[in-house]
């Protein structure tokens, strides 16, 4: 067996492979084979012998197709900000521990757990032009006419709001909660005001952490697809990619062109993480994390 | 002080903000399930409990709760069958290309659902599992397995790998190490992940929905259908069908926070 531990050489031994085995095959023929399928089909359109770009350039020459990508990411970029910049405060706030906590936090993740369908049917009803919401803010004289916040804009980003909001959150509270809380009394000791031990010794620590929360949201943002259908217009202004690749594929039943979608939308996204990560690059790495509260 | 004071206060109102508006969204669904009718007005004028029985009857509630909770038990089943062994390696082993197998298995929960169900639909189309139970099960499985290596790498890593050379030095084989020792110290982390990849597959809508043919629908699947077929059906049964759904996530929800911390519910950053 294994004679010394923690060694730099090989472990990898017959028990090894027959352990990781049924999951790597799993993911191989499950995940990456369908993506590489799925490209190969997109270059191969029904009519066309061979390979072709022909579904990229039917795409990107059709303003009802490609106008998609713009509207997602005018989706995406707005509530990725508003829910990081909430996050962050929120999380900042909550890092020595608060009243309630488990409680607090137990209901803030309830989203996460209800599910998207279920949040936006609660969101048609409450939020719709006859729910309390409405009434709450006509009731107290504040406007005149309800809000029109479902079929449109708003509720998507409402939508996208409630479902990215409770997982950011807890992620930089995991995040900020596990920096070396002696830096900050260090800092304030030294005589920084809580606003510079903010910006000039948490923000950095912080920062690295912020990023990944940042393509982690966006890219779960670019995907919508429930509540753009149900909240919003689908057929117009939130009618996003992943919309449009479902109509190619289950409505067209042109999978070939779907494909394609797929293919632009998973590119987007793979953009937005690149940029992310050259960013990143740039932080300094946290090197005291993981003596905090936890 | 005035100001941090400020600031604490604002930050109690986001919180208590929030909360009610959460409550207000799961409520409004609740209220509505039990309206007779309701048009405007703070409640409804009249309350009534048929819809449920509407609901159970013309939306086939029977059969989808069958099918839904099969889904769930053969994913939780066969994602901690596959997942188990490998989290095990990937917690006592080092090798070459470890990272990226980590990096692999890190995608499909990253990358959105949608992105990658479109292809695997068609990949599954294509091989004639689409639109069946099996189907469904093949798609979810896909983040699930993931879900189950990550979950229960560290629980892996609690455990001192002192205990396995004891074990062995004192006369026991593989099988029996993991019998005896492995597996008894492994319950709470099996439970965890357990708990974390029912709740996921039960409110899992994407790959459900790319997957999921007349048959094979699940609940949420199902509810989504249904208020699509708007005007047709009344919203107080649409209604009734999501508070049933509610109800069960709710119960494996209070079940699961007996075993699970709620930071544990997202993956920990750089690991």
């Amino acid at each position: 067996m294994r004679a010394v531990a923690n060694d730099e050489k090989s472990e990898f031994d017959a028990l090894a492979l027959f352990c990781l085995l049924p999951s790597l095959l799993y993911v191989l023929c499950m995940f990456v084979y369908p993506f590489l399928y799925g490209v190969y089909l997109s270059l191969q359109p029904p009519k066309i012998d061979g390979f072709s770009f022909a579904n990229y350039l039917a795409f990107f020459s059709d303003p009802y197709q490609y106008s998609t990508i713009w509207i997602t990411f005018s989706l995406a970029i707005p509530t990725t900000v508003v829910v990081l910049v909430l996050a962050l405060w929120l999380a900042y706030g909550m890092r020595r521990g608060i009243f309630m906590e488990r409680t607090v936090t137990t209901i803030l993740i309830m989203p996460i757990s209800l599910g998207v369908i279920l949040l936006s049917e609660g969101i048609l009803g409450f939020y719709g032009s006859q729910g309390w919401f409405n009434q709450m803010l006509l009731g107290l004289g504040l406007i005149k006419e309800p809000f029109i916040l479902t079929h449109n804009y708003a509720g998507v980003m409402l939508a996208l709001f409630m479902q990215q909001f409770p997982f950011c959150f807890l992620m930089l509270l995991g995040y900020i909660s596990g920096i070396d809380p002696s830096l900050e009394r260090s800092a304030r000791m030294l005589g920084a005001t809580p606003s510079i031990v903010f910006r000039r010794v948490m923000l950095p620590l912080i920062a690295p952490g912020l990023a990944i929360a940042f393509a982690l949201v966006f890219v779960m943002s670019f995907a919508v697809f429930p509540s753009a259908i149900m909240l919003g217009q689908p057929a117009g202004t939130t009618r996003t990619i992943s919309i449009a690749a479902y109509q190619k594929a289950f409505e067209q039943y042109d999978m070939s062109a779907a494909s394609a979608i797929a293919v632009v939308m998973g590119l987007c996204q793979l953009a937005a993480l690149l940029v992310i990560i050259l960013f990143r690059r740039r932080l300094s790495p946290a090197a005291t994390m993981g003596v905090g509260k936890r | 002080m005035m100001r941090s004071k400020m600031w604490k206060l604002s930050l109690y109102l986001f919180i208590v903000g929030f909360i009610l508006n959460m409550l207000g969204i799961v409520s409004h669904v609740v209220v509505s399930s039990f309206a007779k009718r309701w048009f405007g007005g703070v409640l409804p004028p009249a309350y009534t409990t048929d819809w449920f029985a509407y609901a159970w009857k013309n939306f086939d509630l029977g059969q989808v709760l069958g099918v839904t909770l099969l889904i769930v038990v053969v994913v939780v089943v066969l994602a901690l069958a596959i997942g188990f062994p490998a989290a095990y390696i990937l917690a006592r082993r080092n090798f070459r290309f470890k990272s990226i197998i980590l990096l692999l298995y890190f995608l499909p929960l990253v990358i959105p659902q949608m992105t990658y169900g479109i292809p695997l639909a068609t990949t599954l189309y294509r091989y004639g599992v689409g639109g069946s139970v099996v189907g469904v099960i093949l798609a979810v499985l896909v983040p699930m397995v993931p879900l189950a290596v990550f979950v229960l790498m560290p629980f892996f890593e609690q455990i001192s790998v002192n205990l396995e050379w004891s074990g062995s030095m004192l006369g026991a084989s593989r099988a029996q190490i993991f019998r005896r020792i492995l597996l008894p110290l492994m319950v709470p982390g099996i439970l965890t992940a357990g708990v974390l990849i029912l709740v996921n597959t039960i409110s899992n809508f994407e790959l459900a929905f790319l997957l999921g043919g007349g048959g094979s629908q699940t609940l949420v699947v199902a509810l989504f259908y249904n208020m699509f077929a708007g005007g047709v059906r009344p919203v107080y049964s649409i209604d009734a069908m999501a508070v049933i759904y509610m109800g069960m996530v709710m119960t494996l929800l209070l079940v699961a926070l007996r075993f699970v911390r709620p930071t544990q519910m997202v993956f920990k950053l750089d690991r």
